[in-house]
């Protein structure tokens, strides 16, 4: 992978976001929880600071228990190695409203810019088919990015997955709220659901 | 391995089957119990078997358990209740993934069928079992235990009460006596 002409974080979350409607967006720990927090604060956002490798059996709880909504859930190539298992099970369940992006630098940039497996080898698209996610594509270009975000909305064609190319700038960060319980009340209120 | 295996149903006809697994099964679904996550265990085979036949519950079978953690806040989030099927070994997969039943104060349920005890012949299940109670409580969830085949209605129906209506995260272990230690050799 040529590491040139790579996409800003920001610039493609931004984009991803735009016109998210009615989506529930879940943000993988480290920087993909601030580039959303970046886009704008929602009471759909459901922001991880924990949990590493959890971003996507979170979307996929969310994505079955509420088929018609849009379920998004964008994380790093370091989160998603560690929860790679979560691929075959969402492969499994064929969940037609979720979409996995995940924003890949190629390495761990909260922790000092250590490599990735997918720095070598690892293929997390070639994963993803694998597992059973037939509509999954690597990106490298913004205008990939442009002409994938309506697909975000398509809640009868899932699930889909996106490896965006990204550059590994550290940005400064966006921080989102921290109260775990808050943001997953507010995500509960906003669907309609009461407190115990 | 394979969810034959186990001592009771390889031994017992069909209809002598233990009616506790479906004590289990009616409690969930009177409380709505809808997305059950899963790593097989022989002892939870009766349950997972009712959990495929129901269509108002989704079983979703998981390649590691910490999976079905994180997939039960995303349920509560969207609105649904689960309960996780595991053995004791898995209960050491989850530790870190357990931090979000503190996190989101979430209705966390789990039913734990016990291995490393009660005659057990493989010394490999040991460690974990031994362990399985003092981690899950060091983990901040409450352990309740069903030894006895009548007491397990009562066990699952506390437990599901306190899980679902306190949202206090709760382990139910279901002891391998229950269960019947697996039999590797006649």
């Amino acid at each position: 992978m040529s590491r040139t002409n790579l996409l800003d974080r920001r610039q493609v979350v931004s984009c991803l976001l735009a016109e998210r409607k009615d989506a529930i967006v879940i943000g993988g720990l480290g920087a993909s929880t601030y580039d959303i927090a970046a886009a704008g604060d929602h009471a759909r956002n459901l922001y991880l600071w924990g949990a590493m490798g959890g971003a996507v059996m979170i979307g996929l709880g969310l994505a079955l228990a509420q088929p018609k909504l849009p379920v998004v859930v964008i994380t790093g190539d370091g989160e998603m190695l560690m929860g790679m298992g979560s691929l075959a099970t969402v492969g499994l369940q064929q969940p037609k409203n979720l979409t996995i992006v995940v924003l890949d630098n190629e390495c761990y940039g909260e922790t000092g810019g250590q490599a990735s497996h997918t720095a070598g080898g690892t293929d997390l698209v070639g994963v993803a088919k694998a597992c059973g996610i037939a509509e999954a594509n690597s990106m490298t270009t913004m205008a990939e990015v442009g002409a994938f975000k309506g697909s975000l909305q398509n809640v009868s064609a899932g699930p889909r997955f996106a490896s965006i190319k990204i550059d590994g700038a550290n940005l400064e960060r966006a921080l989102s709220s921290r109260d775990g319980a808050f943001i997953v009340s507010r995500i509960r209120g906003a669907l309609g659901f009461q407190p115990i | 391995m394979h969810a034959g295996a186990d001592a009771s149903s390889e031994t017992m006809p069909a209809e002598a089957l233990p009616t506790w697994p479906e004590d289990i099964f009616s409690i969930l679904r009177r409380f709505d119990v809808r997305q059950v996550p899963y790593v097989p265990d022989a002892g939870h085979s009766q349950l997972i078997d009712r959990v495929l036949g129901t269509p108002a519950m989704r079983a979703i079978p998981l390649t590691t358990e910490e999976e079905g953690v994180a997939l039960l806040a995303g349920a509560w989030a969207g609105g649904q209740r689960g309960v996780l099927l595991m053995q004791s070994s898995g209960v050491g997969n989850c530790i870190n993934m357990l931090s979000l039943t503190q996190i989101f104060r979430f209705p966390f349920l789990t039913l734990v069928t016990m291995r490393g005890e009660w005659g057990e012949f493989n010394p490999w299940q040991v460690p974990m079992g031994s362990s399985t109670q003092a981690v899950l409580e060091l983990s901040g969830i409450k352990v309740l235990r069903a030894d006895r085949p009548d007491e397990v209605r009562e066990v699952v129906e506390a437990a599901s009460g306190q899980a679902y209506n306190a949202c206090t995260p709760t382990a139910v272990l279901l002891s391998q006596r229950l269960i019947g230690a697996k039999v590797f050799s006649k």
